[in-house]
């Protein structure tokens, strides 16, 4: 623990930091432009120069190591100089252009030629222009603005694991480019744009749309996928302008994926924005709410319990499905399911379906089985702690499944399940790695859990589990990678078959033969929906696909940014998500419509506000009340042993890019689908 | 003036065979098993007795250098990296030593990497020496052959081997860093120091780089003593040192001279004197391009030492002196010195990048008199924004011609000025 001296306040900052970390500590601020704490040290911008007892030339203060007796001053002439120097410099070559300019108002340059510039420059030469980069459908370049920081550089080969991006030439002819112009290959490419210092690299989808200060901020969390990761929602008006990271250590740290940022121009597209009713002719035509309740209402009340069911879609917060668990409790009804993809995972206990070790325990593993999930697509900034994790231990990690690249090197085990006998005995070569690793973990993903044979995989998951010895006193490796952001808190809150109630393969086979009659899908598009052609389908959404299509009648609902919610992450993480915009046209929230129309079915579920909702909601789960606490959950036996299927392992997503509802609504992520499949066609352009 | 039983680099014109026989004949690899045998410490303390300062630029003491490598070996091997990059214009003695002498460096090499307990030793040659890597893996081959270097080299119970990397033509890969770098088989640019090479050098291993001359010479420095090296020049300046005079002189050559020898006694003793004689001279760069330059009054009394001459304003460099007479437009010169260095530049850090360009674009106005007379100072300020502030020396080394020429030749350049100025004016 070095003490030094920062314009003469003492600091004492922890082994390892640097000189301007040690500024940071006392307070001090220190311009920068190429150092990012997240990524290796360049120290090319020269930005954060300070001055050091003894030291015969100003040092760069990021890559400087604090050491013991330091003194350090960031106030001096010197200083100064050097600081309004380099600031000179990199004005030189960078052109005028902030009006036009999408990185206005929040770029770092911008702000620091405030503090350091001249008013005028003294540069009568030529400026450098440098040639536009073809970086795929995300990322817009106006590369004369590049200052040559690097960090999109370091981003991409040491966060991201793809090698495209790099710098050719020397001197003032380095350009940052793909070299190939092709699409960067990263689940993850888009946080260069929010690493770029300038307006190099920035955002096309979201070019010349909108000024940071006209927009209102939103904190809220993401559906895309099961991590939770936390975001910022800008929103201008009634419309959804952009999404960005926001900073939890333990969950995403500060990166997204693409999908996660990108997917929300499917919010504007393909919208249900009021009630449609199936006419005689098969026709699904417009109509009023009282006139869908009309149709609607009669008919529930009609039937018998068990003639009805309620599928819950994989981006439903947890508000919503309490109160469509309570209607169907009211209505009598056992046969309510959240895991439209079949997999087989019971609600108890409650750690047969966390990632118990939780995201940040992936830095503290020494050795990792992955078991059918590809977590590159499944949860890339996940995959990405996992890389991180490669690089600063190279631990050993074992993939049985779909062959992929993961951005890291794995032992692969092939995609037939048999392996997991073997491993299960402990015979298996990699079992041995693992029993003798501290903290082995293992990630079993929905691949492997929604086939036939799920719930006898699942107690093989366990079986290694007791194995290796990934479960301890202070250490639980069992982990299981969900895809649905409502998953979790579905199980949680035993949104499963109640007492004589049917699953999702038994509500389908029941329905093909019209035991049940009605079938309430609420967001779930993920299915075939042949089953459901004789019975009555009430799709509740917020978007025209599968699910909608199939539907006798739609109501239509709030999407993720458009309500308060709870949303439970696979660590088992409560997270609030907020409201950013207002449901479009006649949508309304979904626990008001399950609230109103249980009034007219003469069921009512009593909930007048959303907070007497989450109240009963946290006294029947009171876990729930518990925010961002991953709670560490009692280990007990799970699974049904069973024989395998002689099928291969999988993984459960075939696209990244479109995955859900809204994602399959988005020309961005098409572009980007259609990118990722064809770089070679990119390049040719 | 040297006499001639004191030259170390006895065939540097290659005027003798430079293969092995030869080099035996001079003298090379005469008992240098009995110098490995005084051990590790007692070569690094000859070494530092005899008061040699690194011949590549920067003159820091080689023996200290070499005490900077751990003690011990750890769990990783020590390295021995040779610069033979030779880059620096005006500078031309290491090529003479590798074509005429490379058995001095190869035996240099393993007394050296000895002393610093590596086992290997990289020698990073520049790429267009194409001739010179040929005549040095001949060397190289030789000496394998006969037993001195590989297993148990020159019996002397050391297991040593030189591996010769040819560079890609580069000048930043003559930084040390930067070559570390390359030979790496990454793109050369500098490293941030710290950590310092002989901690975490190359392939994260303590290694320390030295220059062809600096290694060649201390086989001769162990057999004679480093108390006759240090017997020879001045105090803190001591020993022999290869000259490379070029320019203006009726013989250009290179030559091993005394250290502290005056200016005006190298030039008119072995270079055959000024071209026109000693008052046509206009000015001289003493040290390789990145040195500042002197004007003739101050080459006048100019001895050739590291002390002098940085006392003066300037430095020894490689000893590299480019003589300049009353033809010359100096601030031509000094541009395409800028030139030079906006090429090189590897683009890494902000104020060399962008320093390099903006200077050498003012002094290409300056040649021709298209500038403001407030334009030198901004000049002026430019340099000093640039030196000090990059990442390696290259930035310096840019910096300090232009500082040189404002300081001694200002008026030469506001008169180009103001010739301009009356041109335009009369045009109009």
């Amino acid at each position: 623990m070095p003490k030094l001296t920062v314009n003469g306040t003492e600091v004492e900052v922890e082994d390892g930091a640097t000189v301007l970390q040690a500024c940071e500590e006392a307070g001090v601020e220190v311009p920068r432009f190429c150092y990012h704490d997240r990524l290796s040290i360049a120290g090319n911008c020269r930005m954060c120069l300070v001055d050091m007892e003894r030291a015969p030339k100003p040092v760069a203060s990021c890559a400087m190591p604090a050491g013991e007796g330091m003194v350090i001053s960031t106030e001096t002439d010197r200083v100064k100089q050097a600081r309004e120097g380099v600031m000179e410099f990199l004005l030189v070559n960078h052109p005028l252009d902030c009006p036009i300019c999408d990185q206005g108002g929040e770029c770092d340059l911008q702000d620091q030629a405030m503090g350091y510039g001249h008013d005028c420059s003294r540069y009568s030469e030529n400026k450098r222009a440098v040639s536009e980069k073809h970086m795929g459908p995300l990322i817009k370049t106006v590369m004369t603005r590049c200052i040559h920081c690097t960090r999109c550089v370091r981003f991409s080969t040491e966060v991201a694991g793809v090698p495209e991006l790099g710098a050719i030439g020397r001197g003032e002819n380095v350009e940052i480019t793909t070299y190939l112009e092709q699409t960067l290959a990263s689940e993850l490419s888009a946080n260069v744009i929010d690493l770029c210092p300038v307006g190099a690299l920035t955002s096309r989808p979201y070019a010349f749309v909108a000024r940071p200060w006209e927009l209102t901020k939103v904190e809220s969390v993401d559906v895309m996928d099961a991590m939770g990761a936390n975001i910022r929602i800008d929103a201008r008006g009634s419309q959804v302008m952009r999404v960005l990271p926001r900073l939890h250590e333990d969950v995403n740290e500060e990166w997204i994926g693409d999908k996660t940022r990108y997917a929300i121009d499917g919010l504007k597209r393909q919208r249900l924005d009021k009630p449609y009713i199936r006419n005689a002719e098969g026709r699904l035509m417009p109509a009023s709410w009282d006139e869908a309740f009309a149709v609607l209402a009669p008919k529930m009340k009609k039937l018998k319990g068990a003639e009805m069911a309620a599928i819950a879609g994989d981006q439903l917060d947890a508000e919503t499905m309490f109160a469509l668990k309570t209607f169907f409790h009211k209505l009598d009804s056992p046969h309510i399911d959240c895991r439209q993809d079949g997999a087989k995972i019971s609600a108890k206990p409650r750690s047969s379906y966390l990632f118990n070790s939780t995201i940040a325990g992936i830095d503290d593993a020494d050795a990792i089985l992955i078991i059918g999930s590809n977590p590159r697509i499944e949860a890339p900034v996940l995959n990405a702690r996992i890389r991180r994790n490669y690089l600063h231990s190279r631990l050993p990690v074992a993939h049985l499944g779909a062959s992929a690249d993961l951005t890291y090197p794995v032992e692969y085990l092939g995609d037939d399940v048999g392996q997991l006998e073997k491993i299960a005995s402990g015979k298996h070569k990699f079992a041995k790695i693992l029993k003798k690793a501290k903290r082995p973990m293992i990630i079993m993903g929905m691949g492997a859990l929604r086939r036939a044979d799920g719930a006898a995989i699942h107690a093989l998951g366990y079986q290694i589990a007791e194995q290796v010895g990934a479960v301890s006193k202070d250490w639980n490796g069992f982990n299981m990678l969900h895809l649905a952001a409502s998953r979790v808190a579905g199980l949680d809150m035993g949104f499963v078959p109640q007492k004589g109630g049917k699953d999702v393969a038994g509500i389908r086979k029941a329905a093909a033969k019209g035991e049940i009659k009605l079938v309430w899908l609420h967001g779930a598009d993920e299915m075939d929906m042949a089953d459901f052609a004789n019975s009555f389908v009430v799709y509740v959404g917020h978007h025209g696909d599968a699910g909608a299509q199939a539907a006798d009648i739609i109501l239509p609902a709030a999407a993720y940014t458009e309500k308060d919610g709870i949303y439970v992450n696979f660590e088992g993480r409560v997270q609030m998500g907020a409201r950013a915009v207002f449901p479009p046209g006649e949508a309304r929230e979904d626990w008001a419509i399950i609230r109103a129309l249980s009034e007219r079915a003469g069921c009512s579920i009593g909930f007048d506000t959303l907070d007497a909702l989450r109240s009963a909601l946290i006294e029947a789960v009171p876990h729930l009340a518990e925010l961002d606490a991953p709670a560490s959950e009692k280990w007990a036996k799970f699974g049904r042993a069973g024989k395998l299927l002689d099928q291969p392992l999988t993984s459960a997503l075939s696209s990244y890019h479109m995955s859900c509802a809204i994602s399959r609504s988005s020309e961005t992520m098409a572009a980007c689908h259609l990118a990722a499949q064809s770089d070679v066609l990119d390049a040719a352009e | 003036m040297l006499a001639d039983k004191d030259r170390i680099f006895t065939n540097i014109y290659g005027w003798d065979d430079p293969g092995l026989k030869g080099a035996k004949k001079r003298g090379d690899w005469d008992k240098t098993a009995a110098i490995l045998k005084r051990g590790h410490d007692d070569i690094i303390e000859e070494i530092k007795s005899s008061g040699l300062r690194g011949r590549g630029g920067a003159g820091f003491p080689t023996g200290l250098k070499w005490s900077f490598m751990p003690k011990e070996i750890g769990s990783r091997p020590h390295y021995l990296v040779v610069n033979a990059d030779e880059s620096e214009p005006g500078t031309c003695k290491d090529r003479d030593i590798l074509r005429h002498e490379p058995h001095k460096l190869l035996e240099g090499c393993l007394v050296a990497g000895f002393a610093m307990r590596a086992h290997a030793a990289y020698i990073y040659i520049r790429g267009e020496f194409v001739n010179e890597a040929r005549r040095l893996q001949a060397a190289i081959d030789e000496a394998y052959a006969a037993g001195l270097l590989g297993k148990n080299a020159a019996k002397s119970g050391w297991d040593f081997d030189i591996y010769l990397h040819r560079g890609a033509g580069a000048y930043i890969c003559g930084e040390e860093t930067a070559l570390l770098e390359s030979l790496e088989g990454k793109k050369g640019q500098p490293r941030l120091k710290p950590p310092f090479p002989a901690g975490v050098g190359l392939w994260g291993c303590p290694t320390t780089i030295n220059n062809v001359e600096s290694i060649a010479v201390t086989p001769t420095i162990m057999r004679r003593g480093g108390a006759w090296f240090a017997g020879l020049g001045k105090e803190n300046n001591t020993g022999t040192k290869l000259f490379c005079i070029s320019g203006h002189v009726n013989n250009p050559c290179n030559v091993e001279e005394e250290m502290g020898i005056p200016l005006k006694e190298l030039l008119e003793k072995h270079a055959g004197g000024v071209r026109g004689g000693w008052d046509n001279l206009l000015a001289v760069i003493p040290g390789g391009s990145s040195t500042p330059l002197m004007p003739k009054d101050v080459c006048e009394t100019m001895t050739m030492d590291f002390d002098a001459l940085r006392n003066a304003g300037t430095g020894l460099g490689t000893a590299g002196i480019i003589v300049m007479d009353k033809s010359t437009d100096i601030v031509k010169a000094i541009a395409r010195l800028s030139y030079f260095y906006k090429h090189e530049s590897c683009g890494q850090c902000t104020p060399c990048r962008e320093g390099t360009g903006w200077m050498w674009r003012m002094m290409d106005r300056m040649v021709r008199g298209e500038a403001e007379l407030h334009e030198i100072e901004t000049l002026e300020q430019v340099t000093r924004q640039v030196e000090g502030h990059t990442i390696c020396a290259l930035g310096d080394a840019a910096a300090w011609p232009i500082q040189g020429l404002i300081k001694h030749f200002r008026p030469v350049i506001e008169q180009r000025i103001a010739a301009h100025r009356a041109v335009v004016d009369a045009a109009e």
